[in-house]
């Protein structure tokens, strides 16, 4: 497709812009068909900025008769303000933003373009595929075994090719569960426990509706999970009351008559636009600059956010609980197992295993839990907090697990191999990136788009040495014990690195922790 | 000790307040503490309280499982024992009552604690702060300020200290006439000289205008004031209470400079409220974050109607404007409230250190308090009820401003020489009555209670351990690049201060083994650096074991932003954070009834509408379900 036909004024001189942190700046604007380019030549020294079209999440104009200003509002919460020279430019460049930055043809989207010199799309893409996974996990090979049922996507189309699930349990078995469970997504294994063999699982509701239909198959798989400890939990992440009217529309949930030896929990997590919602909410309350303490603390509490962390977290907790302490296995599901699901049994693995507390370690749980796993990333992250439009499917459900990650990388300083850097990169990546790893909706998709062979892995890049450096924890002590948060809503905090990011005052924190980090470092050299 | 009628109980059980856990022993009563020792055989904790900082003691009515006793402390520490017997608890309560309330002076502990120095040791730790030297390195005595000898004898103000510095032109018969129209005689004098720009902080109470009274003196004053600095044509005065509190006290014939009246003078309401809006949105604080399976909602909304957070920021918004008029116009200012004694000096206090670096070093800012809180007569012995008072005059004004403070570290985390564990030890030691510095209302009384020949300084005591309140993120050419602070108030750069209302509760910070392992980590680091951990310290003489029995809070470390200060801190946390792993191991590993509940099932109440067998049954720690 050609981009030039929605770019009919590429170039303005003598623009302003405005950003925060830094002095209002004249140069030259430039569209392109992924990118603004601002360039300012002063005397010798030139200085140039790029902002992804992507990145965009709202674009208001306000034309005069001579000029007019456009306020660009980003997804990464940045909001920048440009003055343009004449009116007809100032709405032609509106224009070619508002259509470049909402593309939503994959293989238009910049990671198809992006090509640097550093990187090459041999490179390998991804870090590791569910056999390796599996391979490297030797405990659990004489009771799990790896299925290729899904090899062609045909079972589930949101699930990668290989799956973990009991040895006992056949191929055509998993085919007559997934066609019991939504979207095909029958329990999988996400989770070993070392120290005791309890496993957690993750699948989609169960499809039982109004008349409680069985599947005896369902029912097989699951007796094979608790095989030996003969109880297990499921955790539902929805109210009690949510999970019975879902068997009005199909779905349902594990009764007790049929799974006898399985307990359910239920937890109530928002989701879908209620999360997109609290978001939009918090991100107003951080814009509003009125001195009033009080009426912030509202807008706070209005927002609920902190609540969603706090019920993130708590059934997190719960979930490690029941494997560590209680030690039994647990199902978790909600109704599409797509969103809560994959935020609580990613927050519990960080609670209960060092290995994904790693900076390799973590980014592969996220490409095991939400890539492979199949969070509809594209859905979710079309849109951010100051969008306009129409909410659809979107929702920050992969937002709200970064927040509760750094909620417990504050609690525990020195037990996470990452740092807050990577987190925030990792929140405007998600939105808009150079590279092809949160495109599309599942791994299906990504093979189909050829995201794989024509893009490039964010993941890959980040464990680069020159990049590991800078989104390393300096401080990071490896513990091989579980790193149990306090849930208290005292110890719940505002992430202040990425909501508050852009007020004038993170300047000085920014550069504080810089610093440290720096003096932390070389002490780390000295020794 | 004739209060004590039973000195020890047995089986006493400790509950922790915000989970179901408890743990049990033995409580001891002594003159000085009530001690409790958990019977556990190995790493027993022992909680010591020190009887001053006993702010109230209640016994609950009689449960199955034995009697009641709820103690709060003004460190915001919340005990709640059960005693078997009814009796011994009355015994203990009993006694406590009457141990906490001391009628006079003498009955303090700093009287009777004795830490082994000598006396030489004992008189230089007195004189480690020097305010005349202090007046000195801020320029003054200069060709327009000179200190003056009037109130030597503590005649003219006698809540005032001996030394004062005014104006050159400010003759005795102005002073003398301008203090007279000033409540409490409290009339202007200087508190801060910025020499860059020749302007001065001078602090005073409200006048004594009523609705139209003047006192000639009094306006000849503010125009010494006025003329001292020849930067500015005007003087700023601030008023620091809101405006209608201050026109009710006309009615009382006190009230606020009339401009027409004052030459040259600006004035300025700043609208801070006084100490019993103080008190009582504190107390309200504490009983919103003091609630059990408390929701992040009624959290936020309780913070919000507390109203604690808009004072904060009330007092921060009020230093700023000082420091800018001071700074940026090179204006004098006066500042005042009603008495000049709590309002005043939260913000000549605060407004210093934005613009001046050295209170941001330890020593600095220990000269800040000892002159714009101590010397100037901040009444320490009723705000913080060190003897048997009116419970009306208790504020906790000092909290307030070591608060402010503990904000502005949070905001600038280069700038201050000192850590958050200075502030807290400061605030447990302005209730402990530990050392003298704090005791009495104002300098004259101190002097006749010779307390420096009787009791002990806490500023020595702070400066011997200085290298555990180094803030490692300190940069001394800091104040180069910052020489003047400007701190945002916008609501969402001030939090809720949770190590120091939640300093003593476990169960609020993350609860884990991690913490036994990073503490063994950063000692094996340490051993590395060639620094070795210090000898576990001899157990201490029983009067000396308060200082070492202050848990370190979990959080302090855990939410630091670097280790280097857990490693700093090493020697301090030593034996006691070890205590507290064993206990929270305890805690990880167990799974008896009582400690369960403290798990996330907990939160069951909150989220799930309907108790569920499975959820009761994991709360309890069945292990085996009944389905």
């Amino acid at each position: 497709m050609e981009f030039s036909e929605h770019i009919k004024t590429a170039n303005v001189e003598d623009v302003v812009l405005r950003r925060p942190f830094h002095p209002p700046m004249q140069g030259t604007l430039c569209v392109t068909g992924h990118h603004l380019l601002f360039s300012n030549r002063d005397g010798d020294s030139s200085r140039l900025v790029l902002l992804l079209l992507r990145n965009i999440d709202a674009i208001e104009k306000r034309p005069s008769v001579s000029s007019g200003t456009i306020t660009l509002k980003c997804k990464d919460l940045c909001v920048l303000q440009l003055d343009i020279p004449g009116m007809e430019e100032c709405l032609n460049i509106a224009r070619s933003i508002e259509y470049l930055s909402s593309l939503d043809i994959v293989s238009d989207m910049y990671p198809f373009f992006y090509r640097p010199l550093k990187l090459s799309l041999q490179d390998q893409w991804g870090l590791s595929s569910p056999e390796q996974n599996y391979a490297q996990m030797e405990e659990l090979q004489d009771r799990w075994r790896l299925s290729h049922v899904n090899k062609d996507y045909s079972v589930c189309p949101s699930y990668p090719p290989a799956v973990i699930v009991p040895h006992s349990i056949d191929d055509e078995t998993l085919v007559k569960v997934a066609k019991f469970r939504q979207g095909g997504r029958f329990p999988v294994l996400c989770y070993y426990h070392r120290k005791n063999g309890m496993v957690i699982m993750r699948s989609s509701q169960p499809l039982t509706g109004a008349n409680r239909k069985r599947c005896r198959e369902d029912e097989l798989l699951l007796q094979a999970v608790i095989d030996g400890s003969g109880l297990g939990y499921i955790i539902d992440t929805r109210s009690n009351q949510q999970a019975q009217q879902a068997r009005m529309t199909g779905g349902g949930f594990e009764s007790k008559s049929s799974y006898s030896c399985w307990k359910r929990l239920h937890r109530q997590l928002e989701r879908g636009k209620v999360l997109q919602e609290s978001l939009i909410k918090l991100v107003e309350a951080c814009g509003d600059h009125s001195h009033s303490v009080d009426r912030w603390l509202s807008k706070l509490e209005n927002s609920k956010w902190l609540s969603h962390v706090h019920t993130a977290l708590a059934t997190a907790g719960l979930l490690a609980e029941c494997v560590e302490r209680d030690g039994h296995s647990v199902l978790v599901h909600g109704s599409e197992g797509t969103d809560a699901t994959l935020l609580v049994s990613s927050l519990a693995q960080l609670i209960l295993d060092p290995n994904t507390r790693t900076l390799d370690g973590f980014l592969g749980l996220l490409e095991r839990e939400w890539l492979l796993a199949g969070h509809p990333f594209q859905h979710r992250c079309a849109h951010s907090a100051y969008s306009h439009a129409r909410l659809r499917l979107e929702a920050p459900v992969f937002v709200l697990l970064l927040d509760c990650v750094w909620q417990l990388a504050r609690q525990f300083p020195l037990a996470m191999g990452f740092s807050e850097p990577l987190l925030l990169r990792l929140a405007r990546e998600v939105y808009a990136s150079d590279y092809g790893t949160f495109l599309c909706n599942s791994d299906q998709e990504r093979c189909a788009a050829g995201v794989k062979e024509r893009t490039h892995c964010l993941f890959q890049f980040l464990l680069k040495p020159s990049e590991r450096e800078h989104y390393s924890n300096p401080l990071y002590e490896p513990t091989e014990l579980a790193i149990w948060p306090s849930i208290q809503p005292q110890s719940l905090q505002l992430w202040r690195g990425l909501f508050l990011r852009w007020t004038q005052h993170a300047v000085h924190l920014e550069k504080a922790q810089e610093e440290l980090r720096n003096l932390v470092i070389e002490c780390r050299g000295a020794s | 000790m004739e209060h004590i009628r039973t000195p020890k109980v047995e089986q006493v059980r400790l509950l922790d307040r915000f989970s179901n856990k408890s743990t049990s022993g033995t409580l001891h009563l002594t003159a000085t503490h009530l001690i409790f020792v958990e019977s556990n055989a190995d790493g027993a904790q022992e909680i010591w309280i020190l009887h001053h900082h006993i702010g109230s003691v209640e016994k609950l009515s009689l449960t199955t499982s034995g009697c009641p006793l709820v103690i709060q402390c003004r460190n915001f520490r919340v005990v709640h024992f059960v005693v078997q017997r009814e009796r011994d608890c009355h015994d203990i309560y009993s006694s406590l009552l009457r141990l906490l309330r001391p009628v006079s002076y003498e009955e303090l502990y700093a009287f009777s604690y004795n830490p082994k120095q000598n006396e030489q040791q004992r008189e230089e730790g007195w004189q480690l702060i020097d305010l005349g030297a202090e007046f000195e390195r801020m320029g003054v005595p200069c060709d327009q300020w000179q200190l003056t000898d009037v109130n030597r004898n503590y005649k003219i103000c006698e809540t005032y200290p001996r030394d004062l510095y005014v104006p050159i032109t400010a003759s005795k018969p102005i002073i003398v006439g301008s203090s007279k129209f000033r409540s409490k005689g409290r009339f202007p004098v200087l508190t801060y000289f910025y020499q860059e720009k020749k302007a001065a902080v001078c602090r005073c109470s409200q006048p004594l205008s009523g609705f139209s009274a003047r006192c000639l003196e009094d306006e000849s004053m503010l125009q010494a004031i006025s003329k001292a600095n020849h930067n500015s044509r005007f003087v700023y005065v601030m008023d620091t209470r809101p405006k209608l509190n201050a026109m009710a006290n006309r009615a009382a014939g006190k009230g606020y400079e009339n401009e027409d009246n004052y030459s040259n003078i600006r004035f300025q309401f700043v609208g801070i409220e006084n100490i019993h809006v103080m008190r009582t949105s504190l107390q309200k604080l504490l009983e919103v974050v003091g609630t059990r399976s408390l929701s992040v909602n009624d959290y936020l909304l309780g913070l919000e109607s507390s109203g604690w957070l808009r004072h904060v920021k009330a007092v921060v918004d009020a230093a700023i404007f000082l420091t800018k008029a001071v700074t940026v116009e090179g204006a004098s200012v006066l500042v005042h409230c009603s008495d000049g004694w709590d309002r005043t000096a939260q913000v000549c206090s605060l407004g210093a250190l934005l613009m001046d670096p050295f209170y941001r070093t330890i020593k600095g800012f220990m000269v800040l308090i000892e002159k714009d809180w101590i010397s100037f007569g901040h009444k320490f012995a009723d705000r913080c009820d060190q003897l048997d008072g009116d419970p009306k005059e208790v504020s906790p004004v000092f909290t307030q401003f070591l608060e402010c403070v503990w904000q502005l570290t949070e905001q600038f985390p280069q700038a201050f020489e000192f850590n958050e564990w200075l502030l807290l030890q400061i605030h447990e030691h302005v209730h402990s009555c530990q050392y003298g510095n704090f005791l009495a209302n104002n300098q004259r009384r101190r002097e006749e209670l010779q307390l420096k020949d009787r009791t002990h300084s806490l500023w020595a005591f702070l400066l011997s351990e200085g290298q555990n309140y180094l803030n490692p993120a300190y940069c001394h050419t800091y104040a180069d690049s910052h020489p003047v602070l400007e701190p945002s108030t916008l609501p969402c750069h001030l939090k809720f201060w949770r190590n120091m209302y939640h300093q003593f509760d476990r169960s609020m910070h993350p609860s884990n083994r991690q913490l036994e392992d990073t503490i063994m980590k950063l000692e094996a680091r340490l051993q590395k650096h060639g620094i070795s951990p210090p000898p576990q310290t001899p157990r201490p003489p029983k009067d000396q074991r308060t200082l070492l029995n202050h848990t370190r809070p979990h959080s302090l470390i855990l939410g630091a932003p670097l280790s280097l200060k857990e490693a700093q801190h090493q020697e301090e946390v030593g034996e006691e954070a070890k205590k507290c792993c064993s206990d929270t191991e305890r805690t990880v590993e167990g799974s008896s009834g009582s400690e369960r509940k403290e798990s996330y099932g907990d939160l069951q109440g909150t989220y799930g509408a309907n108790v569920e067998p499975a959820v009761v049954s994991l709360e309890f720690g069945v292990a085996r379900m009944t389905c």
